[in-house]
């Protein structure tokens, strides 16, 4: 029953490979990311020299606020609005405009099944990529002694971001057979979740709150700081079961509109 | 084994197949004959589950499409017009992954995979990348994905399309062979093509059956007389007897007087060659009136027209 998901999860997994795609996306992510370690590394020795003359500055330095804090900014940062769209806007579009579509459609495996393997699929690489910045608090632990709660509740958090927003690159895939459509739509509407943060800067009361409780940013802050909270993981896990399910309404619709 | 009955599919206000309904005996092969943008490809997407059809209702292998839809595609292979291949995979891990999405036991996909490679003759091609191979290869590979799961009913769009007439060849002697334990619906724009592969055929034009009958009927009706109805006004026996003398009539025949001298006449011509020109100006060269002059039965020779003028070089 679970082989064509399977099938398709591994198969999907091993085309990122295939492709130059993932090995461009993840050469200029771990760039990034080494910048950004880099200076924030710098700066943390920079106060801490101070401290050294000035002692009540002691108590402000923290390995975790300092240096993983705007790691974790970064990487949501870059993960979500840059790396997502480009990893999940050929799942659909590709297989649209190949026709191997017809394939995978006409083939006995549940629609469900199909969209759980994709995800599966995109779901790992990213996580394969997170993994990789691990290396950043390990580089921590050697020299210094950063507090792991936080650094793993980030990690979570990133996890389950980058889950929610691989379901809204599926679904657009999904409406579309032009991979630049896809990731340009995708892209839009990452960026808008993001700042959907803000509106409680413009548009006062509970209007403004609804607004920005729909930010993934604002969940994943949170979890930045080390804390798991109940409304934030229901918010992520409520949100990737939304997606996953439009997508799968989505599969089923282009059978029809075709 | 395949029963189609009124087959409808619209996308909006374009109705692209129209009460299509017809039936494929098991070990049969049903040749699905007719011009581009007549509703084959659409009719083959219905019966393969990959979309719905607007009205209407198929079997396929006993399995209703719409209600037993994961039945359906278990028992049915499907090669669309262009072959669903992942171009950057290498053809035994590509057929591999088909055994796998149609459901082939895990022990028994090897066996799979290696029957479709020898049946299909693309052993020796087993480790190249798909995006690599020739047109012909590729369609091969399609066939293979196609037969992976030794399907009761295969379903194949223009199997033969972009290939090479010693290709064209070779792809049919391997669905020939494929007749008896398979039940076959294969499409083509090509008449010869489905009168030398299958024993009956379904011509569709314009999302409608305009004529369903063994390729030796139809090839009887296609030599058969053609009948043109024609009004002149005129002396109806020198009117009989120019017509008669006009190359390619074979008789004329006074069907009913409409006033005066006005006269409906039945003309049986030779088919294949467009006499009405001719009638024309020799009406009014003999400086009679030409009131009416038309075909009956027209628009299936004008799709045999169309679909015979194709297809150079094959045998």
């Amino acid at each position: 029953m679970m082989q064509g998901l399977l099938a398709i999860w591994t198969r999907e997994f091993r085309a990122y490979f295939i492709s130059p795609i993932f090995y461009a996306i993840s050469t200029v992510f771990i760039i990034i990311i080494s910048v950004m370690f880099f200076q924030s590394l710098e700066y943390y020795q920079q106060i801490f020299m101070q401290a050294a003359q000035y002692p009540p500055l002691m108590e402000r330095i923290n390995i975790n606020e300092m240096i993983m804090r705007p790691m974790f900014n970064t990487m949501s940062f870059v993960a979500v609005l840059i790396l997502m769209p480009m990893l999940t806007m050929r799942v659909f579009s590709e297989e649209k405009k190949t026709g191997t579509i017809e394939l995978i459609l006409t083939s006995p495996v549940r629609d469900w099944h199909v969209i759980l393997g994709k995800f599966m699929a995109a779901f790992s690489l990213y996580a394969a990529m997170m993994g990789l910045t691990l290396i950043y608090p390990l580089v921590l632990q050697i020299y210094g002694d950063p507090d792991w709660g936080p650094i793993w509740t980030g990690y979570a958090g990133l996890l389950l971001m980058g889950a929610s927003v691989i379901t809204i690159g599926l679904f657009v895939s999904s409406l579309t057979e032009n991979q630049i459509v896809s990731g340009v739509v995708c892209f839009g509407v990452a960026l808008i979740l993001w700042m959907l943060d803000f509106a409680t800067d413009t548009i006062e009361g509970p209007l403004g709150e609804a607004i920005a409780y729909l930010s993934v940013t604002r969940h994943f802050d949170t979890f930045e700081k080390g804390v798991v909270d109940t409304t934030d993981l229901l918010f992520f896990v409520s949100f990737i079961f939304f997606g996953l399910f439009i997508t799968v309404r989505s599969l089923e619709s282009t059978r029809w509109r075709q | 084994m395949i029963e189609v009955q009124g087959l409808t599919k619209r996308y909006g206000d374009f109705t692209a197949i129209r009460d299509v309904a017809f039936q494929v005996e098991k070990g049969e092969i049903l040749g699905f004959l007719g011009p581009n943008a007549a509703g084959k490809t659409t009719t083959m997407r219905i019966l393969t589950c990959f979309m719905p059809a607007s009205a209407g209702t198929a079997r396929v292998a006993g399995y209703d499409i719409f209600k037993e839809s994961l039945e359906v595609r278990r028992n049915v292979g499907y090669l669309p017009e262009n072959a669903p291949l992942y171009f950057d995979m290498r053809v035994r891990p590509y057929l591999e992954f088909v055994a796998k999405i149609k459901d082939i036991p895990g022990r028994d996909q090897s066996k799979a995979v290696k029957r479709v490679l020898g049946l299909c003759a693309i052993e020796h091609v087993q480790n190249q990348i798909v995006g690599h191979l020739s047109k012909g290869y590729k369609q091969r590979v399609g066939l293979a994905q196609a037969l992976i799961h030794d399907p009761k009913v295969l379903i194949l769009d223009e199997p033969t399309n972009g290939l090479d007439p010693k290709q064209i060849n070779e792809v049919r002697e391997l669905i020939k062979s494929l007749a008896g334990d398979h039940t076959i619906i294969l499409s083509s724009h090509i008449l010869p093509e489905v009168s030398k592969t299958c024993q009956r055929v379904v011509i569709i034009n314009k999302g409608r059956i305009v004529a369903s009958d063994t390729p030796l009927n139809l090839d009887a009706r296609l030599r058969g007389s053609q009948s043109i109805a024609m009004q002149v006004r005129g002396p109806a026996k020198d009117v009989m007897n120019t017509l008669k003398s006009v190359e390619g009539v074979k008789e004329v025949k006074v069907q009913s007087s409409i006033g005066g001298e006005l006269w409906r006449y039945e003309l049986d011509v030779e088919p294949g060659k467009d006499v009405r020109p001719v009638l024309a100006t020799t009406v009014v060269r003999s400086s009679w009136d030409l009131v009416e002059l038309s075909t009956a039965a027209m628009s299936l020779e004008e799709i045999f027209l169309q679909l015979t003028t194709r297809e150079e070089g094959v045998e």
